[in-house]
Formats: C-alpha cells, structure tokens, sequence
C-alpha cells in the first residue's frame, strides 16, 4: 500500500481524509486507484493532475513506478506560460 | 533520472556564448514572422466583435457583407463543429461566440475578402442584434451575491456549498495549525490587496495564413508558442482529422504564455473551406488587448504571524483570481507559489478561480505566481520593517532549502533559494547608499517549471556536419542551446550543427514552448539524441576494427578503442563514419521521444532601487539586479536576456500596465500608447547574478529559467516604492494616481 | 476605391506601384512590394517596428500613407547591409545577444542606425531616448542599449 497525500481541498470528497491509502506500483495506477476507492476524486483527477514523489513533481507521466517507501503527494496539474 | 548520469563537469560548448544561428536572419529583416507569408490566390480575412460586455446574439444578418464586391466567404458559430466539451468547448466558445458575447471584442462574426480594406469593410455590413446583458468585469463584484451570472453550468466540483455561480474552481492546501502558529508570533501582519490585469504585450500580433479544402486536408502557417497543441485544437474545431491539418510554427514575436492557444487560427480554416482559398488573418493591436489572453486580475488577503526573531509561525493567504468569461484562472499556483519560498510550519492557502465579462486569460510568463508573491512578499517587507529586521536575513533564516516541505505539501529536493540569497547579501547593489527620495526592496520568488511531451530528431551527413530538428518554437534563443547540448555530444563545433523547428508533420507530438521548458526538455531529448547517434557512431567504428561494440567509446568527435585490450586503432572521427555511411549500415540519425518528468524548481531573488517624485506620483527605477538559480547556464547571454525581460514586464506590472475597463464593461485602453509597457528611457540596466546549483533531473543540471524572473519584481519594486514614499502600496499598478493618493491619504 | 500610381525609390532601387489612397507606406513595403523587414505591432505609431527612414527622415511607416512615397527616397532594414557585408550595428546586435525573439530588431537597427548618423557619440540616455520609441518586450533593453553604445564606440575608432 502506498500513502497518498491529498491537497486539502479534497477532503469533503474522501470522506474528511487528507492522507489516503492504496494499491499502486505506478502513478497509473495509483490514480486509478484513487478514483475507485474514492469515486468523487475522479472527476478532479480527470481534469488533471500532477503526482509528487519524494520532491519530484511528475506533471502527467502515468508511468512512474511508486512505492511505501516514497511520499506521495496529489497535486493541481502544473502548466506554465 | 538518477544523478550518475549527469556529466558532472568540463563542458567544452556549453557555458559559452556564441552567436545564434538564426541571428543573420533576424536582424536583416529576412526572418519570416507570422504576418510574413503569403500564398498565392490568398483572401485576407477579418473578424467581427461585440462592441459589449454581456449581451445575448439575437440574430446575424450576413447578407449586406456576402453581398459587397470581393467577399468571398462569411462564417459565424455555425460553421464549426457543434457539441464539443471541455477545453475544446471553452476555446471555440472564445474563438466564436455561440449564444451570448461574453466580452468586449468576443468574435460573434468573420469574413474573408480579395484584400483586407474590403475584408475590413465587410465587417461593418455585418448586422448583429444584441440584447444587452449586465455585466461584471471586477473580480470582487463578479463574486458578490447579486453579481450577473455569466454561466450556471461552469462550476466544478471543488467549490463549496453557498458560492455564486461565477465561482467556478475553488483551491484549498496548506499543512499544520495556522491559528496556532499566529498565537505564538510576537507581531501578526494582516492585508489585502489588489493587482490589475496586464496583457503579454509580445509585439508581433496574433497572425496566421490557413488552407482547407473539403477534403479535410489543411495547413496551417500560424505564429504559436506550439504548433502540436494548434494542429490537435483547430482540427477538433473544425472538425478534421488531427493528423490531416500540417501545422507550421512561423518564428514567433514574442509569446510569454499567450501564443499557447489558439484564436484566430480556426477561423482562418473555416473561412478557407468556406472559401476554398487560403486565408490570412493578421489581428490589429486593438483585438490583441480586447481578445487575446491578459492575465488575471486579482482581490488577495494576506496574514503572517512573526516572532521577533524573524521566524514565521504561520502564514495564510486568500487569492481570488478572475479569468474571464471561461474557467481557467491559475489561482492554484497563486495558492502553491506564494508561500514556497519559506519553511513553514503552518500554513493555508485558498484559491478561486472567477469567471467575469473579460477575454479569456491566458498564460503568462509564471501564470498566477507573481500577483501572489507581490502580497505575500510585501507583507514580510512590512513585517521586517516594523521589527527592525535585515529583510534578507529574515529570508535566509526562513528559506526553504533541500529537505523543506514544501508550503503546496511535498519535500523539496535539491533547491537553490538559500544560495540566491547569499549571493544578493554579497552583491554591492545591497550595501549601496541610496539617494533621498529613493527606496530599496527585495524580494524573493518561486516558480515550478515544467517537463512536457518532447521529441528531437538528429541526422548526421556524410560531410559530417549534424541537422536537428526539434518541435519547440523557439522564442529566445533556444536553437542556439540545442546546437551547444548537440555539439558537446557529438563533440563537433557549434557552427556544423543546424537546429530547425520541424512542422507537425515531420516530428512526433511536442508540447507547447513554455513553463520554462524548451532548454530543459527539448535540451535533454536533444542530449539523448545524441547519444543515440553517438551509440550507432561507435558501433560503425567497432565494425570495422572487427572489434566488439562495447570496446569502443566516443571522445572529442571520435571514436576511440576503450583500452589497449580493444586494439590499437586510431582514433576514427565522425566526418569518416559518416562519409561511407550509406555502405556501412545506412544514413545515421538519432531519437528521442519522451514526457521528462523532472524539471526542477526555481527561486530567485530581485534587488531594485525606486524613486518616487512627491509631485507626480512617478516611479523611477534607478538600480535593478536580478539574481537566479539556472541549474546550469547553457548560453549565458540568453539566459542573462530571460532574466532581464523578466524583470523588465515585472516593472511594467508593477508601475503602469492595467486593463481598465469603464462602466460600460467596454476595454478603454487598448492601444499601447495608453497601455504603457516599459520603454527603453523608463529603465536603468538591469544587472545579472546567474547561480548554478544543479538539477537532478537533467544531465547537464539545467533548471528552466524563462518564468521565475517575473515573479519577484512586483514585489520588490513595492517594497522599493513604500520604502521611498512612506507609505505601504497595495494595488498595482502603482501608477502615479495611485501614489498620489496613498501620498494624500497618508498626510 | 480607384488606385495611384506612385513612383519611388527604396533602398536605391527606382521601384513603381500601384495603391490604395488608404493603404500606408507599411502596407505597401510588405504586400506590394515584398519587403516583410518592417514589421507591424501596433498600427498606431506607438511601438516602432515599422520603422524606415523617408528621404533620411525615422518614420513609422503606418502612420505614412504610401502615396505620400511619391519621389522621395525610402530606406528599410533590407538595405542596412552592403550585400554579404553586415552593418557593425547588425554585427553586434548579433554578439551581444540584443534580440530575442527578433520582432522588434528591424525597426530598433532602423532606429539605432539613424541615431549614428546623426550622433556618432550618444551618451545611454541619448539612446535611450531616442529608441523610447521602438518597444521590446523580450530584452528589457540593456542589451540593446550596450550594442548601440559599443557599434558607436567602435565606429568612432574606424573612422
């Protein structure tokens, strides 16, 4: 199981969880896996999302493997100008 | 991508500063721009806006306009593709208006003519009938209970119960108890402020040259900071096959965030299919102002609690962003950015994101990060200030360093704030006596940077000179550092290597030239390139001494035996593989295609001197220093040049540009004579300190440099401008009225 | 709307056309005569992208209509070049990485050229005056100004 750190705001859609825990090797299927443990998470993460671990902020990349051992935070998708 | 893979240093290219390739080009005037193409049988296109801020489309009457000798086509909402949702939806909403023009200058009409005063003329016998709506342009206002509603079905999920309908996201971060950490400070500062509008102000206007025929086959020459993202959202509007529509990037005039999207460039389409003649559309600088992409406005509330030591205890903020007509306001990096630059124990950050009767806000050089830096930096100003404390020591005793967590949740990795700081105490501009009259101010900012999908593409030729083909519009110089990042690979010179901008039909996808990407991205992908060329190089090489592939390495342009077990060979250089490539194996040529995923924060730090004039109200900046973690300088010069028009549009931000827009919701300035962007006599020379703390994820360790120098100047210059006046300002622009009154007001 | 002739010189070359009483000097450089160096920005004579010399005169050339061309002599970014042989200016525009994006460079080179005929010795804020009204949103101008000041410099030595 992994940790998965919400940003506030999605509280009200976990139930009052900030931190939440599920089955995941990569941001795939963590995200997936988000949304079906928690179905009004889905919409927030199919308008986009960026997933950080350990730091490093992985704008869009549903590959990147994840572990226990990584903290793990949900962030708003990042974009620039 | 792990650390072991970085060239850990004695680069032989990069970290100089040669001349561009494309210099010749551009300054004689042969470079071709967006408006520079032509094609033969071409129409020249114009488009039709609302003259008001809200108001329902009754009825288009087009048939005065078909009817005038040259039009050749007419097209209103109806000539593009009906139901589409989501992003594409909003932006043919903006590109078009369907039901109701939602803004001064939304494009309800366009027509296309044998020349453009014709086209120009058949705009006016467009007849529109309007029923006038209220209307809301102010952020506050648009938020209030009895605001005029723009749109009831535009708001998400994330906005709590009880909300207006313009409320259409809402964000909500932080870590830690704020109220706690305010009980502990020995001064707690609570303010509010406001920053107008300001567009992107890139000289070279919106402009495009389309070709449609019925066939779905088209081509599109459009000046864009990204031509993948134009060809995948003008074929969904126009409702063609991606892969169908050639996109092709014009050198571009400036783009700073707002060449991201697209406006006039599916209508071109629409009208060429109409017509079955290319079309070229060229916005006039008065559409630029009214419908193209200025930044949010914003309404923000500030509250940091202060030991007398300097330490932060808590730190809060509340930014309300409006963004016009759609959803988009970046309020979340508002809420991310204002509070990155210190550890804190406690914090809270809440966003939202307002919807109002302007033009669409686009990206903007760091979208969203400067407005909130400006609050929450000038809050710690006045902190500093009324505790008798050394604003950077305040700083450096709070800063985030490697290890922090972050305000917006995750630990940083390895950062370079603390360094930028250190290197601002150390620069003479900070312990340089100041006039009377005049003020100093620091500031600090942070902007995150940014991957995206990247292919590069490299062939070598026989005479062993290199072509590379990237897909990221270069706007700064960029092709100059991919030929440096190039001939470091390969090891051959600079000026052997060509670096061009492939169409969307020669390239895989790349995403758009911006979040500071193109040196970090397009830069890698190009490193791996190489490398992958380099590893067919050396395998040629192995094929001829009869030798095993991995016995042979690549140094200084050559291929060389990895030890004396390997053979005894001289070294083979590239131009000599290369000359009998064709019967060795094939032409030689290197990929990359990937999503990098590790672009690396940014901080920097601004140093600024302002002058108030009592009389006036006038602000002049007298010293300005900019001072940047790069991660790694590929070319200098250019990397000094994004800092120092960085800078530059902040000061514009923060003394003179401002939409204002008068009661009737009707843009009154939107000419650059009373849009007053920075001219060269308004500004002093603006000094560089490039600091170079590495970037894990890039084998160089380039950070991006192109957004985090906007992010500090609004605040600095404020700080600079309260320091000289006395008094606190907390509404940008500081334009002289408002100087003036906060001069007035304060006795 | 019925056409004039007009009968001209530009970068030397005797050039004739034919145009419309509203079309603009800009107009006619770009879209009848296939000089694409001056630029448009603003359309209002506020950003200097445009910029030409008439009979050694700086103009914004939207603001000159291009039957006011009639016999004068017009001088445009195309021809600040002796064939292959670069204007010091251009050359160190280049060096000092004074462009970016390189929108505004035809009309600054314009500005800045003119500026050295008549003062081959400007102090920064004569140059900085004097290109007050040529913007450039990329550069923040100090490398702009550096390269007028250093072409000036040097200039002074050759001659």
């Amino acid at each position: 199981m992994v940790k998965v750190h919400l940003w506030s705001g999605l509280r009200t859609l976990t139930g009052g969880l900030e931190c939440v825990e599920v089955e995941a090797s990569t941001t795939g299927q963590l995200l997936a896996a988000l949304s079906l443990s928690y179905p009004e998470l889905e919409p927030v993460i199919e308008s986009g999302v960026s997933i950080a671990i350990d730091g490093r902020i992985i704008a869009t990349s549903l590959t990147e493997p994840v572990s226990a051992e990584n903290e793990i935070f949900l962030m708003q998708r990042l974009k620039g100008g | 991508m792990a650390l072991d893979d970085q060239k850990p240093s004695g680069f032989k290219f990069v970290g100089t500063s040669p001349d561009r390739p494309d210099g010749l080009d551009k300054v004689t005037g042969r470079a071709r721009f967006g408006a520079d193409a032509y094609a033969p049988g071409m129409l020249h296109g114009a488009v039709v806006r609302s003259p008001h801020a809200h108001a329902r489309i009754v009825r288009i009457d087009t048939s005065k306009a078909e009817a005038l000798e040259g039009v050749k086509a007419v097209v209103t909402r109806a000539d593009f593709v009906d139901g589409l949702q989501g992003e594409f939806g909003f932006v043919l909403e903006n590109v078009m208006a369907g039901e109701k023009a939602l803004y001064d200058g939304h494009a309800v009409a366009a027509v296309a003519a044998s020349s453009q005063l014709i086209a120009r003329d058949a705009v006016k016998l467009v007849e529109v009938e309007y029923e006038v709506l209220p209307h809301v342009t102010d952020v506050d206002a648009a938020m209030a209970e009895n605001a005029p509603v723009l749109n009831d079905s535009y708001a998400d999920a994330s906005v709590p119960a009880g909300h207006h309908p313009n409320v259409v996201r809402y964000h909500d971060s932080g870590h830690g108890d704020v109220d706690a950490g305010f009980a502990e400070a020995d001064l707690v500062i609570e303010d509010s402020f406001k920053t107008e509008a300001t567009h992107q102000g890139y000289i070279e206007p919106h402009a495009c040259l389309a070709s449609l025929g019925g066939d779905g086959k088209g081509e599109l020459w459009c000046t864009t900071q990204g031509h993948w993202i134009a060809q995948k959202t003008c074929a969904a509007l126009v409702g063609i096959d991606t892969s169908q529509l050639r996109v092709t990037a014009s050198e571009i005039g400036g783009g700073f965030g707002g060449k991201t999207t697209v406006f006039i460039e599916p209508v071109a389409l629409a009208l060429s299919r109409k017509a079955n003649r290319p079309v070229k559309i060229v916005m006039t600088r008065s559409e630029v102002f009214r419908a193209t992409g200025p930044t949010s406005s914003t309404s923000m509330d500030i509250k940091i609690g202060m030991k007398k030591d300097g330490t932060i205890t808590a730190a809060q903020g509340i930014f309300r962003l409006q963004g016009g007509a759609f959803p988009g306001a970046p309020m979340e990096f508002s809420a991310m950015c204002a509070f990155a630059p210190y550890s804190l124990t406690n914090v809270h950050q809440v966003g939202y994101d307002v919807i109002s009767n302007r033009p669409k806000q686009a990206a903007y050089r760091a979208p969203g990060a400067p407005m909130a830096s400006f609050a929450v930096e000038s809050v710690i100003d006045e902190l500093c200030s009324q505790l008798d404390l050394d604003p950077i020591d305040v700083r450096l005793k709070n800063a985030s360093r490697e290890g922090t967590k972050a305000s917006y949740g995750p630990k940083f990795e390895r950062i370079g704030l603390v360094e930028t700081l250190e290197a601002a105490k150390a620069h003479p501009h900070y312990s340089a006596p100041l006039e009377p009259g005049q003020g100093r101010g620091i500031s600090c900012g942070f902007w995150f940077n940014h991957g995206g999908e990247t292919s590069v593409s490299l062939a070598l030729s026989e005479d062993g000179t290199c072509q590379i083909s990237v897909g990221t519009p270069d706007i700064g110089g960029s092709r100059a550092s991919m030929a440096l990042m190039a001939a470091e690979e390969l090891g051959i010179p600079y000026e052997n290597i060509r670096v061009t901008i492939a169409d969307t039909a020669t390239l895989g996808y790349n995403d758009v030239s911006h979040g500071s990407r193109v040196t970090y991205a397009s830069g890698l992908a190009t490193i791996k390139a190489a490398k992958d060329a380099v590893g067919k190089l050396c395998k040629r090489a192995a094929a001829k001494w009869g030798i095993p592939e991995d016995a042979v390495y690549w140094e200084d342009g050559c291929a060389k035996p990895s030890g004396a077990n390997a053979g005894n060979f001289d070294p083979m250089p590239l131009a000599k593989i290369t000359k009998s490539m064709g019967r060795s194996g094939g032409p030689i040529s290197g990929h990359f295609e990937a999503t990098p995923e590790g672009a690396g924060v940014s901080f920097g730090t601004h140093i600024v001197d302002a002058e108030v004039d009592p009389e006036t109200g006038k602000t002049a900046v007298v010293r300005y220093t900019v001072i940047q973690d790069a991660g790694k300088a590929i070319h200098p010069s250019y990397v000094e040049g994004q800092f120092q028009g960085g800078a530059a549009q902040g000061i514009g931000w923060a003394l003179n540009e401002e939409y204002i827009y008068g009661e009737d919701g009707r843009l009154q300035n939107s000419i650059f004579l009373d849009y007053r962007v920075p001219v060269a006599s308004d500004l002093p020379m603006i000094d560089t300190v490039i600091v170079e703390v590495p970037n894990p994820g890039h084998p160089y360790g380039v950070r991006g440099v192109g957004e985090t120098g906007i992010v500090p100047p609004l605040a600095a210059i404020a700080n600079a401008v309260s320091a000289a006046a006395g008094v606190r300002l907390r509404h940008l622009p500081m334009s002289p009225p408002r100087i003036l009154r906060a001069l007035k007001d304060k006795g | 709307m019925k056409k004039i002739h007009v009968t001209t010189t530009v970068n030397n070359d005797n050039v004739e056309f034919l145009c419309d009483p509203r079309e603009t000097l800009l107009d006619v450089l770009r879209d009848r005569l296939n000089l694409t160096g001056a630029k448009e920005g603003c359309g209002t004579g506020d950003c200097g992208a445009c910029s030409v010399t008439v009979d050694g005169r700086l103009v914004c050339s939207c603001l000159v209509l291009g039957a006011e061309a009639e016999g004068k002599k017009i001088a445009t970014v195309e021809g600040i070049a002796k064939g292959e042989e670069l204007h010091p200016l251009q050359h160190k525009f280049i060096e000092y990485a004074a462009l970016q994006c390189g929108i505004c460079t035809p009309g600054i080179l314009v500005a800045a050229k003119s500026l050295l005929e008549k003062n081959p010795d400007p102090t920064e804020t004569e140059v900085r005056y004097w290109l007050a009204g040529n913007l450039c949103r990329c550069t923040g101008y100090d490398k702009i100004i550096r390269a007028v000041m250093d072409t000036a410099a040097d200039m002074r030595e050759a001659s």
